[in-house]
């Protein structure tokens, strides 16, 4: 036994694979679990889009002869996305690093990128159930007509959109105090939401709001899912794309930094 | 214990020339300009208990997050089994238990522990595991509806889920009832004579008593002393201005009498008066007490004992 102690044996380590999905598994299970996260990411969207897409739409249409309804659709879909990434991720994320869980994590020997990646899929998931019930809702209650295909491409779009938001839900996660995370997290959730017109369409904000909303992904994501509902949009869809890709980027590279600095200063 | 275990315990240094896991030369200064450790050297060696003593801020726990690779030093080198802490390989072969405010809550301990076990090769078997950190009857419950004890014996599993053989244990009884604190020291001192080694940094000088082979005092960044926990008691009464430590004893007593007057007495070495009560080291007890009852009839309340590792401990730190 002395004689190997210096030695590492030959260890048939656990496939990265399986442990990428025990995270995942576990991950989704905690997530659904922590009622305050669960409800509120899935609550707020089916509330908005049911107060104003159902409740207060009187039938009226988009040009192009798109549903108010269906429209909203669209946006609520995004701001479910956004939300889902931004309190389980954000916040999640700041609550397990100023608890040391997170150090626990990293002086383990899974791969680092387990945890994020877990951590994504959750809001994906959550993305994908968030778009679902939207489209029962609207259906049921709002006349949406839909067909399948559009909403094969609207979920898909849904899911996606929680990848960029989570890059910003991490960039938040190792940039804030984490006692302030809960406060920053809505400064963002709530105003870039507004400010991208997925809670009133852009065309009735002033011209200024306008101008400035191609600045947030929100709004980029709005915009393919009109194009996928046959709405009215603004841009190019190869415009939107590459400002999503540079958002993601540019959030990956402040997660970088900022969880250099932290370490650092560990 | 084989005979091997035995030279290696009771004489580490020459026993064993490499280290298991060793700091050298470790200075880290933060950002801020404050420097946690400032040439901290120190070896861990193959079966052995190493405490690590020492006051709030002295860098104990930026130690233990060195050795474990969650922070990098300014200069000197961190080993672990003549690796890299960071790499995969050597985090296979230790475990940590650290202060962690909040795990997961809405996760059961079950499902907690195999998520740990599911990290590593070989792990200990689940049911080893409970039992090692009591805790049996509790599987199923969610972390968040633990006691802070039963939080912590959690934890104590997740550091030992892979069967690791470098143990880092940081505070790892707060918390704890007396019963359940002994029982983690049983499971401390059998990973011992195991062949494991573990590092743990406590405030409880009882518990570093009770289980180090070894303790390792250190305040603001520097060892100031390191030995066996007799070594330390003699060397922290050494510190406390006495030498020939083997006669010294502490004596607490309620009296009217006035400390500079308790000083001349023959063979005081120090007074001072603590919430009414007088403390009072003495190298010649039996001489302090005649004179000191023959002084004050009214004298209560009286104690005598040896100087217990606190005192030492508080004497080695207060003269750094």
């Amino acid at each position: 036994m002395s004689a190997t102690t210096f030695a590492l044996p030959a260890l048939n380590r656990p496939s990265t694979l399986q442990i990428f999905l025990t995270e995942v598994r576990y991950t989704l299970l905690l997530a659904l679990r922590t009622k305050a996260y669960s409800l509120s990411a899935i609550g707020f969207p089916i509330m908005f889009y049911s107060l104003f897409g159902l409740i207060l739409n009187r039938n009226e249409t988009m040009s192009a002869g798109v549903s108010v309804a269906k429209y909203l659709l669209g946006s609520y879909a995004v701001f479910g996305s956004l939300g889902a990434a931004i309190f389980g991720i954000g916040i999640g994320v700041a609550s397990d690093r100023s608890a040391g869980w997170l150090e626990l994590k990293q002086a383990s020997p899974m791969p680092p990128l387990a945890y994020v990646f877990s951590k994504c899929i959750m809001a994906v998931v959550f993305s994908l159930i968030i778009v679902s019930s939207l489209t029962v809702l609207g259906i049921t209650f709002g006349h949406v007509s839909l067909t399948f295909s559009e909403f094969v491409h609207i979920a898909l779009l849904a899911g996606i959109a929680a990848i960029p938001f989570s890059c910003l839900g991490l960039a938040m996660a190792f940039l804030v105090p984490p006692n302030a995370a809960g406060g920053i997290a809505n400064m963002i959730y709530l105003p870039m939401s507004f400010l991208s017109g997925l809670w009133v369409p852009l065309r009735f904000l002033p011209h200024i709001l306008q101008t400035i909303a191609p600045i947030f992904p929100t709004f980029h994501l709005a915009q393919l899912m009109y194009a996928s509902l046959g709405a009215p949009t603004l841009g190019t869809a190869v415009n939107h794309w590459l400002s999503l890709l540079g958002f993601t980027l540019l959030m990956l590279g402040v997660t970088w930094m900022a969880f250099r600095r932290l370490e650092q200063n560990s | 214990m084989s005979a091997v275990l035995d030279t290696i315990q009771t004489n580490p240094l020459t026993a064993t020339p490499s280290a298991i896991a060793s700091l050298s030369h470790i200075t880290k200064r933060y950002s801020n300009g404050v420097v946690a450790l400032d040439d901290l050297s120190l070896d861990l060696h193959r079966g052995e208990i190493v405490a690590l003593l020492g006051p709030n801020g002295a860098g104990k726990s930026t130690a233990v997050k060195l050795l474990m690779g969650l922070s990098a030093p300014t200069s000197g080198t961190v080993r672990i089994f003549n690796g890299d802490p960071r790499h995969t390989p050597t985090r296979l072969r230790t475990g940590v238990m650290l202060q962690v405010g909040r795990a997961p809550e809405m996760l059961r301990v079950r499902e907690h522990i195999n998520i740990f076990r599911g990290y590593y090769p070989q792990p200990m078997p689940y049911a080893d595991l409970v039992r090692a950190a009591g805790l049996e009857g509790i599987e199923s419950r969610m972390f968040g509806q633990l006691s802070g004890g039963q939080k912590q014996r959690v934890l104590f599993a997740l550091a030992l889920a892979g069967d690791p053989d470098l143990i880092f244990l940081d505070e790892p009884t707060v918390g704890l009832d007396i019963e359940s604190r002994r029982g983690m020291w049983t499971e401390i001192r059998s990973l011992a004579a195991r062949g494991k080694t573990v590092l743990l940094t406590t405030h409880y000088l009882e518990e570093a008593d009770a289980l180090a082979h070894r303790i390792i005092v250190i305040n603001k960044g520097r060892v100031i002393c390191e030995g066996t926990p007799a070594e330390v008691k003699s060397l922290g009464a050494a510190a406390a201005g006495t030498s020939g430590s083997r006669t010294l004893k502490i004596i607490r007593c309620i009296t009217d009498l006035h400390t500079p007057a308790i000083l001349d007495l023959p063979g005081v070495t120090t007074a001072e008066l603590f919430g009414g009560i007088t403390v009072i080291s003495s190298t010649e007890p039996e001489r302090t007490l005649r004179e000191l009852l023959a002084l004050d009839q009214n004298l209560h309340g009286l104690e005598v004992a040896s100087p217990a590792l606190e005192d030492a401990f508080l004497a080695l730190t207060n003269n750094s």
